[in-house]
């Protein structure tokens, strides 16, 4: 090699790194493959590309896929004016906040649960059964149950999302603390540590990575979810912006609403592995 | 110590094993796998209740794990979510001491096996011989009355392992603490012990008791020349063919391909 190919280059994938360049067998070693970057950027290009071709031709009726133009137009009306009264960012953040609530207060009781169920027999055996039932069962199927319960105000979809996350959480938990190397506890013992203090400083962060998987876990589910509860029964959310957007065959909004939604799901994704590199370096090799 | 398998046997890992082992000894203890030199161990630890007799330590029954018996594993044992000192400084913190004579404790104990300038590296970023090294300033750090190692060069490779040798050897000498080794590595032992006990499996009991005289002679000499001379190389034939004949028992007599 005459010339170090540039670091553009490299990250786009149309070089070799340092790491791949003096490999020989690449079919099978996929760490030997180069990123790949350059075809990912043509591809949203070109389906770019094919949409604003497809408009301008009006090859497609709007009724099914709205003209580039037109969508852009409507995006920006969306967060100047909003959607029906509500600011766009109004149902963005409520969805939101739905979610981290559920989330959150899932990991509040799943967490303890999930410990108390991987420490003590008593725990392990009263909750087992409830638990191993309600994890297979979808969050979905449990919305008509809440709605006669709670409503369809916002206890409603906090409360479903808390029970979509809250099993997730617990079997993460239990998980954690099986997976602890037991010489990690014995060495602890044999320093002379309580059990409180084994609790908090050998037992708790172990069980952060797995903790965080659940956590990430239940982000995914509880954002599907809160979407799929928004069709069902709201006023406000990106879920039912996008039903009752459909209502007035507005299929702009309701491309706008699904996009919105892929890249807020993405963007909690990767928030979450961030998070999770910064937390726990030991295990994501930071 | 007999333990009751699932299908509804049981095994006797121990029989009639009676060890005196007076204040100060470094005690190796050899044997084949399966002779149950971890199973002693573990119950002198704490971690498993003898199915009869007894350990005392210090005129006191052992119930259960405890600080003042030190335990250094052969690996994973240490704490991935703190630093090199934040590991070291463990048993004080647990024990509530003030932090000022801890950080100076931890400080002179990284200094002493070599980790000087590691103090805030996280302990995963450290090679295996280093981790080791935090390993043994954290028993330290308890001030124990007893050590008991369960091979903890064992993961080490081999040049790594003679260099921790030196080490565990200057820190016995120079704490004069009881320590009581397990190891695989005859060569180990004999080098390392003042004292070895060699074990039979099936059932695991002890075979031999003898005293050497090799740590008090590393301790002035060479450690090469030590491990070199004519007494050192005998006794080590002596012990590994002892060894041999009776892996070859466990074996029950299979034809060996090699």
């Amino acid at each position: 090699m005459s010339h170090e190919p540039g670091r553009l280059a490299i990250w786009l994938g149309l070089a070799d790194g340092p790491l791949t360049q003096a490999k020989t067998v690449r079919f099978g070693d996929a760490s030997a493959i180069r990123s790949g970057r350059i075809w990912s950027i043509l591809i949203v290009v070109v389906l770019v590309g094919l949409w604003a071709i497809a408009s301008r031709h009006g090859w497609i009726p709007a009724f099914y896929w709205p003209p580039i133009g037109a969508t852009w137009d409507r995006l920006v009306r969306l967060a100047t004016e909003g959607f029906r009264n509500v600011p766009l960012w109004e149902h963005v953040g409520i969805s939101v906040f739905r979610v981290l609530s559920g989330v959150f207060f899932g990991a509040l009781i799943g967490i303890p649960l999930g410990f108390a169920m991987g420490l003590s027999s008593v725990a392990r055996g009263l909750f087992d059964p409830v638990v191993e039932f309600m994890r297979p069962i979808p969050p979905l199927a449990l919305i008509p149950l809440i709605i006669l319960w709670f409503g369809i105000g916002e206890v409603a979809k906090i409360v479903l999302l808390f029970l979509a996350a809250l099993f997730i959480m617990t079997l993460a938990a239990r998980a954690g603390v099986s997976g602890v190397a037991i010489t990690k506890v014995h060495a602890a013992y044999s320093l002379g540590a309580s059990r409180m203090q084994i609790l908090r400083h050998v037992i708790l962060p172990n069980a952060l990575p797995e903790i965080f998987t659940g956590l990430r876990t239940s982000m995914g589910v509880c954002w599907s979810t809160v979407v799929a509860a928004e069709l069902v029964a709201a006023d406000r959310g990106l879920g039912s912006m996008i039903m009752i957007a459909k209502n007035f065959l507005q299929t702009d909004t309701v491309v706008i609403g699904i996009v919105l939604i892929g890249l807020i799901g993405y963007g909690i994704e990767l928030l979450m592995r961030w998070t999770e590199r910064r937390l726990v370096p030991w295990k994501t090799g930071a | 110590m007999v333990y009751t398998l699932p299908g509804g046997g049981s095994v006797r890992a121990l029989e009639h094993v009676a060890l005196d082992i007076p204040e100060g000894q470094m005690v190796a203890i050899l044997g084949p796998s399966g002779c149950g030199k971890t199973t002693l161990l573990n119950i002198v630890a704490g971690f498993l209740k003898p199915t009869s007799g007894a350990v005392v330590v210090g005129g006191r029954r052992v119930t259960g794990p405890g600080a003042e018996r030190g335990m250094v594993f052969q690996q994973g044992a240490l704490f991935e979510w703190m630093s090199v000192a934040e590991n070291v400084g463990f048993g004080p913190r647990m024990a509530g001491r003030a932090r000022r004579e801890a950080d100076a404790l931890v400080a002179e104990l990284l200094r002493r096996v070599g980790l000087g300038g590691f103090a805030d590296t996280p302990v995963y970023r450290l090679s295996g011989g280093m981790q080791q090294r935090v390993a043994l300033a954290r028993c330290l750090a308890n001030d124990p009355g007893v050590i008991l190692m369960d091979e903890p060069l064992g993961a080490l490779d081999a040049l790594t392992r003679e260099r921790m040798q030196g080490l565990v050897l200057r820190l016995w000498k120079e704490t004069g603490k009881t320590i009581v080794l397990i190891t695989h590595s005859v060569e180990e032992a004999l080098f390392l012990g003042e004292r070895l006990i060699v074990m039979a499996p099936r059932p695991g009991r002890v075979i031999r008791d003898m005293a050497l005289p090799f740590a008090e002679m590393a301790l002035r000499t060479e450690a090469r020349t030590v491990k070199a001379s004519a007494d050192f190389v005998q006794v080590r034939e002596e012990v590994l063919s002892m060894i041999w004949s009776m892996e070859e028992e466990i074996m029950g007599g299979a034809q060996d391909v090699t």
